[in-house]
């Protein structure tokens, strides 16, 4: 608090200098060369705007200033010009023109998706992004990792703060990678202000962008578009490496999914069901049916005490495995490793009262994946 | 509250003066009650959206959730926009159509005056059932004022069939206003005002008149269309059943984008108004300001997709709507240039009203300026949906359309009430406001371009110290408009009589009537030469 009525006091005194050190108040300039155009473009029309400003301001200040009837001016009655006006519409149009030749120019650019290296299917669900490496076999979800305490103002806030994921999406430098941006539910937009990229992800249609990253480093963007409750809440978080490192994460990807199945195969106690399925259901469900199962209705509903979690296991797989379509509940069944789906499911029917008591086998969860 | 108004009106004998009682402004026809109402309506709206906007600005105090749950804060950041457009905005330019434009142009009232009683009763009905919403099962609207489907549609709080019905009523009562003013304007002026002669404010009211009567059905036929693909099982916005989710945005922005002229306009002829009279000087460039006017709201049909540069348009979509988004800035230009030629060389003075018009002028061409930024589509990618927008249409809505309503008040309140307002008070309301408003939307630039998204409950911590500085600023902005309600009480209670001119600039019919204008005015039409 105490530094912020400092900073404040620098801002009201006006010390631009200062204060433009300590905060970020421009774009950033990026790290594609679009970014470095976009960001050329955007400077070359914030100066001709401010050239513009000072002209016109400083005629009104010089009048207001100068032809005050408390100094005695008189008015001068002239008021209208036909020459005049001709002028002051050709010369905005001429500045007009200066500006069109760079944006039209830098439009096409960003426009130019042709002979991609790789491809990247991005999908927004309400509220997370998910990665398909097309031709890979690599496809994962990137969920928002600050915990709620941060957000809550129960614990202190991390750098990063709102800005973390647990998968962050991998690229490679120096390739040409191209997005093909599509929704699950309602309109996203993916924004990564170090590549000047910002698409719109609509459900049933597919938009595609590329980019070029000239330098590692780690990114960081969230969506842009108003997509429901957590929107805010829905990060992006890219880790540019080089090609050589890229090459080992798509392998270690690889053998990561080979370890997940002999997991499933493993005989899972109630115990470690549980425990395990408390994870997942923070990750992925807590959004919506809150953490203790009992929802936001009538939007979202209870859990706890529902009568899917109560009954008949079958149909709570079905809700879980196949979604409802319209609705904020996606199909987790292919979001979900088979542990993930068995041990979020006997949570769900064995936490916060429910006490059915069944569980549900990682195993079994794998057979109906395989027979669907 | 109507009590108060009745002494605006009080204090003057005549022939047939206004009915006694509640009756008096439920059956009204007179232009100058409904007027009256409209602007009383819109002042309330005005408070109940700005308490909205302190619910948003108090949750964006500091990162992290403190007041409100996510879900609340979009229902929150969806009335705060829409009862600001439709509440606040559109109805204030309503009432002062209806005071002002038969006094300028010596019609005894509108053209339509029952209809012009039934278009200001709808409103209170719509209003209420709009905000009934926050109350239902579900929550309120949650999807932004632009209501973009699915999340308005497939994904809505069942409430949105309400927010549909109200949408619908409003735009009913916008109709019927526009076509009462066009009527009045076309068949009522007084003999030989030609409509070369007619005041700056008749003309951008009559040009606004005819952007409501084609922008208004087109939102209605948006809503209906919603309404549709929620209850009746089309596909309109749905890809699932054939829909594209897009034909939403161009059809609502179809709309929109002439009505963020249609909140303009009439500022702008009030600013023409008020400059001339305390320069002592005529409009500079009267006939250039008309075309100007005509220019923007004839561009104003085809420029709206360049609210949507990232929903995936083709390349020639994005040239085109880049090019004549580019081209408004010119009548837009001329405008400002010719404003500032009328100060040139005038004899100034700077009462309430000029103060109001100059920060009007300035102000705008900010907002204006950083509108010419946004228009390039390549730039617009990252400026798209941060705070960078919501800075730069905050600076040419509340500079601009507030601005020039607080203006026109203090120029005509004098003729409403017959009293004058405290000067020094109504400069000071001034003052407040115009560091309140610049502390809480200049800092925003900031933001936005650093990479703040717009319409999110909580932030990465970089955006922390300049939100702080918003949130101070937006509550400072806010409690000023107490001084602006403490100004009008004051005038009406223990306000000097104001004569019948109290601008000694001053030109138009308006100022040839008495102080308060009578009940009636204009019982036999004036000449014009
Ligand atoms: C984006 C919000 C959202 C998320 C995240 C979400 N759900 Fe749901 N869930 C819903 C909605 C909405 C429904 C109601 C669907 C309907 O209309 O029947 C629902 C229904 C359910 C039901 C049926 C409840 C009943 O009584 O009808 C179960 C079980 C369920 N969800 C489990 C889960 C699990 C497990 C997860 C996490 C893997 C999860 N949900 C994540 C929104 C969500
Ligand atoms: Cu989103």
């Amino acid at each position: 608090m105490l530094q912020n009525v400092r900073v404040l006091s620098i801002f009201l005194a006006l010390f631009p200098t200062i204060a433009w050190s300590e905060w970020e108040v421009n774009m950033t300039r990026g790290v594609t060369d679009t970014s470095a155009a976009i960001y050329d473009l955007h400077m070359l029309v914030f100066y001709i705007c401010v050239v513009i400003s000072v002209i016109v301001f400083g005629v009104m200040f010089w009048s207001m200033y100068h032809h005050r009837k408390s100094k005695g001016a008189k008015a001068h009655l002239f008021y209208e010009s036909t020459k005049i006006e001709i002028l002051w519409t050709i010369l905005p149009i001429i500045v007009l023109i200066i500006i069109l030749f760079p944006a039209t120019k830098t439009l096409l650019e960003t426009y130019d998706t042709a002979d991609s290296d790789i491809d990247i299917q991005v999908t927004g669900y309400q509220w997370k992004w998910r990665y398909k490496y097309i031709g890979q076999d690599v496809d994962f979800f990137s969920v928002l990792t600050t915990p709620s305490d941060e957000i809550y103002n129960k614990a202190e806030k991390n750098p990063n703060y709102l800005l973390e994921v647990d998968n962050p999406l991998v690229l490679p430098i120096n390739k040409k990678i191209r997005f093909l941006f599509t929704s699950n539910d309602v309109i996203h937009a993916w924004w990564v202000p170090a590549l000047a990229l910002k698409k719109d992800a609509i459900p049933g249609f597919i938009n595609e962008s590329s980019t070029t990253i000239n330098e590692p480093g780690i990114y960081r963007g969230q969506c842009a578009e108003l997509c429901g409750k957590d929107h805010g809440f829905m990060p992006i978080v890219i880790k540019a490496v080089t090609e050589v490192e890229y090459a080992a994460w798509i392998d270690e990807q690889k053998t990561l999914k080979e370890k997940a199945a002999s997991a499933s195969q493993k005989d899972w106690s109630m115990d470690e069901l549980m425990a395990k399925g408390e994870q997942v259901y923070n990750k992925n469900c807590s959004a919506c049916h809150q953490p203790t199962g009992v929802g936001l209705p009538p939007v979202f509903p209870a859990l706890a005490g529902s009568a899917i979690a109560l009954g008949p296991i079958e149909d709570h797989i079905d809700i879980v495995f196949n979604g409802k379509s319209g609705t904020g509940m996606s199909a987790y069944g292919e979001q979900l490793s088979a542990v993930d789906m068995a041990a979020v499911i006997t949570y769900e029917r064995n936490a916060w009262g429910n006490d059915v008591g069944d569980k549900l086998l990682p195993a079994d969860v794998e057979k109906m994946k395989g027979g669907k | 509250m109507t009590t108060q108004v009745a002494d605006v009106e009080d204090g003057h004998e005549n022939e047939h003066g206004p009915a006694t009682g509640i009756t008096r402004w439920l059956f009204t026809t007179n232009h100058k009650d409904i007027g009256t109402m409209y602007l009383i309506f819109s002042l309330v709206m005005l408070f109940i959206g700005g308490s909205m906007a302190f619910v948003i600005r108090a949750e964006l105090f500091q990162p992290g959730l403190q007041l409100v749950e996510p879900g609340f804060f979009n229902q929150m950041v969806t009335m705060h926009g829409l009862i600001m457009v439709f509440g606040a905005v559109m109805p204030a330019f309503v009432g002062l159509a209806n005071w002002m434009i038969p006094l300028m142009i010596g019609a005894p009232d509108m053209a339509l005056p029952r209809l012009n009683n039934l278009s200001f009763w709808i409103l209170p009905f719509a209003f209420s059932m709009m905000m009934g919403t926050l109350f239902m099962d579900g929550g309120g609207p949650n999807f932004g004022w632009t209501f973009y489907a699915p999340l308005s549609t497939t994904y809505a709080p069942p409430s949105v069939t309400f927010f549909i019905f109200a949408i619908h009523m409003m735009g009913a009562s916008s109709i019927m206003g526009a076509i009462n003013v066009v009527v009045t304007i076309v068949n009522m002026r007084a003999p030989g005002m030609t409509y070369m002669k007619m005041p700056m404010f008749c003309w951008t009211w009559l040009i606004t008149a005819f952007l409501l009567i084609a922008v208004m059905p087109v939102l209605a036929g948006v809503v209906t269309m919603m309404l549709m693909d929620i209850h009746f099982g089309t596909s309109f916005f749905d890809a699932g059943g054939g829909g594209d989710p897009v034909l939403f945005q161009h059809v609502f922005w179809f709309f929109g984008h002439p009505e963020v002229y249609i909140m303009i306009l009439p500022s702008f002829g009030v600013v023409s108004e008020v400059i001339p009279t305390f320069a002592r000087k005529k409009l500079f460039g009267y006939h250039s300001m008309v075309y100007a006017i005509i220019a923007i709201a004839v561009l104003s049909f085809v420029v709206w997709a360049h609210h949507m540069f990232t929903v995936g348009m083709p390349l020639a979509g994005e040239l085109f709507f880049m090019y004549t988004t580019m081209l408004i800035a010119v009548p837009t230009g001329v405008k400002i240039f010719n404003w500032v030629s009328t100060m040139f060389r005038g004899s100034l003075t700077f009462e309430t009203p000029m103060l109001y018009s100059i920060a009007f002028v300035i102000l705008f061409t900010i907002g204006g300026l950083s509108g010419i930024m946004l228009a390039l589509a390549p730039v617009d990618f990252v400026y798209h949906d941060t705070y960078f927008v919501v800075a730069h249409f905050h600076y040419v809505l509340v500079p601009g359309a507030i601005f020039g309503i607080f203006a026109a008040v203090y120029y005509w309140l004098p003729k409403w009430s017959g009293k004058m307002y405290d000067e020094s008070l109504g400069k000071f309301h001034f003052w407040v406001s115009f560091i309140g408003l610049n502390l809480t939307f200049f800092p925003m630039h900031f933001v936005g371009l650093a990479g703040m998204p717009r319409r999110i409950p909580d932030y990465p911590l970089q955006f922390a110290d300049f939100n702080m500085i918003v949130s101070i600023g937006a509550f400072m902005f806010g409690t000023s408009q107490l001084i602006f309600v403490y100004v009008l009480i004051k005038t009406l209670r223990s306000g000097e009589k104001a004569p019948q001119r109290p601008w000694e600039g001053a030109e138009g019919l308006e100022w040839t009537v008495p102080s308060p204008a009578p009940y009636h005015t204009f019982a036999t039409p004036p000449k014009v030469d």
